[in-house]
């Protein structure tokens, strides 16, 4: 139900890299998973709203005020690659000659 | 206080009457947990880190300054689970992902606590990113059920379960997205209560699917449960689906269950329950009749559909929390020299989450593609409408719903991890709980085979005074008071 197609292009919207052995047991657990959902189906849905959370909560605003945010040094202290109050990452962009 | 009682068999609230009375001090209560922690947690593993010195340091404190500052809950010893970020405390949520991370603030429910002046006594093992239920998906290794070592506690909050039921925290906080807290409690003989979605801020708790998440105590009594959630409710700044609870927390002290309408819920108590299950459940809610309960059949038509419409939102909106772990911030990243950055991203995420992650990261973004959107994610959120209105219409005719707590007692280890589906209908009972955010509670019913089953009582949004009232009642019309063999053999 699943290919290894299917599973090999969610993997790559999700920014997963699956070794080549792991599709064929993920499409299988993938299919049986899907394969249960499938029973909602069943059910006549044409009229009923959806849910998509159980409290009802227009937007919450708080008051502008200015207010202290997390230091700079401390925002960083995890970064796996910090460089003059920045975080590293490999070259996004092309150098333009 | 009471000559040789053993301090592991305290409950929370009668530990706090004895310092408050001088009888017992906040170091030697301590002492005692951080002890048993040192002589069982190896085999047990209920814990991931352990803050033996600053919990010590803590509540030597608390003995020397708690009288004048009047901390209410001063110097408790208590277990995180470690999807709560702690302010220099490493916080893994039991993932290579974070197996480093040191958070740069503390989670409101727990700086609640600390300010009602808990000692913390360390971060609790789970399923990795709190998807699991056994524990069994934790990148450091299982933990084990102190009632029988070769078997599960649960999960996915499996290591508060265990550290309450081997005497190795006196409480414990978990957090339940789709039965975390009831069912480990079940599988380990302790109480566990799911607050209505809301009641308790989620701010610093690690997001696993935003719209179910929520925190709670895990602990031996359900007054301690009430005690614990007094001070974890609050309407949060920081988390604006946090509501002001409409009720003060009330500690239950009523024991007789006279006038209180129950209804068993049907469809939760046939099928896929095993018969050991049921033959203690039975047996407890005839006891709850006896206290005067009025016990009839209650019905939730679409609570079959439950467990699959939970299996697309749940995980829908875990692959779009999960998206932050992109080796930029915080959190792992994959060495070597990375191409380009989709490359970078590909190859920390592949190392970073364990297997059921990213089954779930998977499922999640196949609900949420091009093509099956509307078919999964917006079929399952018309389930939801549903299951919400089969509670609705429920609580017309009884003032509390009950069922078992899982299907099963605690099974082995390796059992069900080779197959996904049947690991997740280990949740089948307390899954339609969290898609109408409703609270529910897991009180120990009895053993089966010598190991703990758990009954569940559901009750309508922000009820839950009532809830715990009733559970108090049913504890006590129950009468269960066998502990793990960890906490016997301290006995001497």
């Amino acid at each position: 139900m699943i290919s290894d197609d299917d599973v090999m292009y969610v993997a790559r919207l999700a920014r997963l890299r699956l070794e080549h052995g792991e599709l064929a047991r993920y499409a299988g657990q993938l299919s049986s998973i899907i394969g249960h959902i499938d029973k909602i189906s069943e059910l006549d849905l044409k009229d009923v709203e959806p849910t998509s959370h159980v409290i009802k909560l227009a937007s919450v605003f708080r008051d502008d005020e200015v207010r202290p945010s997390v230091p700079q040094e401390l925002a960083l202290a995890n970064g796996p690659e910090v460089e003059d109050g920045a975080f590293k990452v490999p070259q996004i962009l092309e150098a333009e000659e | 206080m009471a000559g040789d009682e053993n301090l592991l068999r305290l409950s929370a609230t009668r530990a706090l009457n004895l310092i408050g009375s001088g009888e017992l001090t906040a170091a030697a209560l301590t002492g005692a947990y951080l002890s048993q922690i040192e002589q069982n947690d190896s085999d047990v593993s209920a814990y991931l880190r352990v803050i033996s010195e600053e919990a010590q340091l803590r509540a030597d404190a608390f003995d020397e300054a708690a009288r004048q500052d009047g901390a209410p809950l001063a110097g408790l010893p208590t277990a995180v689970k470690d999807v709560l970020v702690t302010q220099g405390v490493i916080t893994t949520c039991a993932s290579r992902m974070l197996e480093n991370y040191n958070p740069i603030y503390t989670a409101t429910s727990v700086r609640k606590l600390e300010q009602a002046g808990i000692v913390m006594l360390g971060k609790t093992n789970m399923d990795e990113f709190a998807m699991g239920s056994s524990t069994e998906n934790s990148a450091f290794g299982p933990t084990r059920n102190p009632w029988d070592l070769e078997r599960v506690p649960g999960g996915s909050s499996g290591g508060s379960a265990a550290a309450v039921a081997a005497g190795e925290a006196l409480w414990a906080i978990g957090s339940d997205t789709g039965g975390s807290i009831r069912q480990p409690a079940a599988l380990c003989g302790v109480v566990g209560l799911k607050p209505t979605y809301g009641s308790v801020s989620r701010y610093g708790l690690v997001a696993f699917a935003s719209s179910f998440d929520q925190v709670g105590p895990i602990t031996k009594t359900v007054a301690d449960a009430a005690l614990m959630l007094k001070y974890l409710v609050g309407k949060d700044p920081l988390d604006t689906t946090s509501v002001k609870h409409p009720e003060e927390i009330v500690i239950p002290r009523k024991e007789d269950l006279r006038g209180v309408r129950i209804g068993i819920v049907r469809e939760l108590v046939g099928e896929g329950i095993d018969a050991g299950v049921m033959s203690v459940f039975n047996e407890a809610v005839g006891k709850m009749e006896a206290a005067g309960a009025a016990v009839s059949e209650a019905s939730l038509p679409h609570a079959g559909y439950a467990l699959p419409a939970y299996y697309i939102l749940a995980p829908a909106e875990a692959s779009a929390n999960l998206a932050r772990f992109d080796g930029v911030r915080y959190g792992l990243r994959a060495g070597g020299d990375h191409a380009d950055i989709t490359r970078m991203y590909e190859l920390t995420r592949s190392q970073g989450f364990g297997d059921e992650v990213k089954r779930r990261i998977m499922l999640g973004t196949y609900a949420l593609s091009s093509g099956y959107y509307e078919a999964y994610y917006g079929q399952a959120q018309k389930v939801r409408t549903l299951v919400v209105r089969d509670f609705d219409a429920a609580f017309t005719g009884v003032d509390l719903l009950v069922s078992p707590t899982a299907p099963t007692t605690a099974f082995k280890l390796g059992e069900k991890t080779g197959d996904p589906l049947t690991m997740y209908k280990s949740d089948v009972c307390t899954i339609p709980v969290n898609l109408a955010g409703l609270p529910g509670i897991s009180i120990p019913a009895g053993l089966a085979d010598g190991l703990p089953v758990g009954l569940q009582l559901i009750g309508p949004a922000f009820s839950e005074n009532m809830l715990l009232q009733v559970a108090h009642g049913a504890e006590a019309a129950i009468g269960f008071d066998a502990v793990s063999p960890l906490i016997e053999q301290a006995d001497r």
